[in-house]
């Protein structure tokens, strides 16, 4: 059994995260730029107009990949949150708070782009409908954990405050995607389901699967330059970080 | 193309200011999320520059 954990102790070694997140990052940059510069140019010109709502339907092409990577980081701060506290793992701390900033950013993008797409099409900025308002209350918990994150001098009691709030807070993202079924909300019910092919027709949603993806990389590319960073700071007075920014300083110079 | 002429294309029908600004602030929060993150690399590198030359004078 002691065998089968070495991997995950392995992933938790924050040199060997160095090395190969450094090997994965162009890579992951490359495939980023290009899903969602194509994503983008099709969404935007290329597919029709949708035959309610006009072109401010193409405002999902953005909206809905920010929104799922809203609620997916979350559940990745959670399950960091989990790692963290029964493995003590060091690195899921990491992966925690570099991980919150984006996921709210995104949260506030969905939540931004969802309220100018509402004023065309309901005729309303916002309204506190079960949606919106759980969405709100995800940026809300983001600020929390970010907040907590740096209130607190002491990193392992703020590793595990944070991971707790993270873990608390994940009861909201079940709320978030069933609050179109549950209650009766203005905002529409799901786009993709994994169950049932989309409602829309597929030169509209292909785009926005391109996007999705494209948002997802973006994601990891993001995380990982924070991550790296953070690592760096961390070990700063193992050998392999010195020697690592060392010679980083000797290539800027 | 699912528009006929480039004026078309930036009217959006009557949803250009909706549809440009979404976009618009969108692209401006994604550069944020890369920059920050490349500028705190560079600041950090450039105060470990400077603590290394000073252990050296010393």
């Amino acid at each position: 059994m002691t065998m089968s954990w070495t991997w995950l102790h392995k992933l938790g070694s924050p040199k060997w995260f160095y090395e190969i997140s450094g090997r994965w990052l162009s890579w992951l940059a490359w495939a980023a730029a290009l899903l969602i510069g194509i994503g983008i140019a099709w969404g935007l010109a290329f597919a029709p107009a949708d035959y309610q709502q006009g072109n401010s339907f193409r405002i999902i092409y953005i909206h809905v990949p920010a929104a799922f990577l809203a609620q997916s980081i979350y559940v990745m701060l959670a399950v960091a949150g989990v790692v963290g506290l029964v493995w003590k793992m060091k690195l899921a701390d990491v992966a925690l708070q570099q991980a919150a900033p984006i996921g709210a950013w995104m949260c506030f993008v969905a939540l931004l782009t969802g309220a100018i797409w509402g004023k065309p099409t309901w005729g309303a900025w916002w309204v506190w409908d079960a949606r919106l308002t759980s969405m709100l209350i995800l940026l809300f918990l983001y600020f929390g954990i970010i907040a907590l994150g740096q209130a607190i001098g002491n990193r392992d009691s703020a590793a595990k405050a944070c991971a707790v709030l993270a873990i608390v807070g994940v009861v909201n993202i079940p709320i978030i995607k069933y609050s179109v079924e549950w209650w009766n909300t203005l905002h529409q019910t799901a786009t993709f389901k994994l169950t049932e092919k989309p409602a829309m027709p597929v030169e509209m949603w292909l785009p926005l699967l391109v996007l999705v993806i494209g948002f997802y990389c973006f994601f990891a590319v993001v995380l990982l330059l924070r991550m790296r960073l953070e690592v760096l700071k961390r070990e700063s007075r193992s050998a392999w970080a010195r020697t690592e920014v060392a010679a980083l300083v000797e290539r800027r110079s | 193309m699912s528009f006929s002429s480039f004026a078309e294309f930036l009217a959006m029908g009557r949803h250009g200011l909706y549809v440009w600004s979404s976009f618009g602030i969108t692209l401006v929060v994604l550069a944020l999320n890369v920059a920050l993150p490349l500028l705190a690399r560079r600041r950090y590198l450039q105060e470990e520059a400077r603590r290394m030359r000073r252990e050296e004078m010393q």
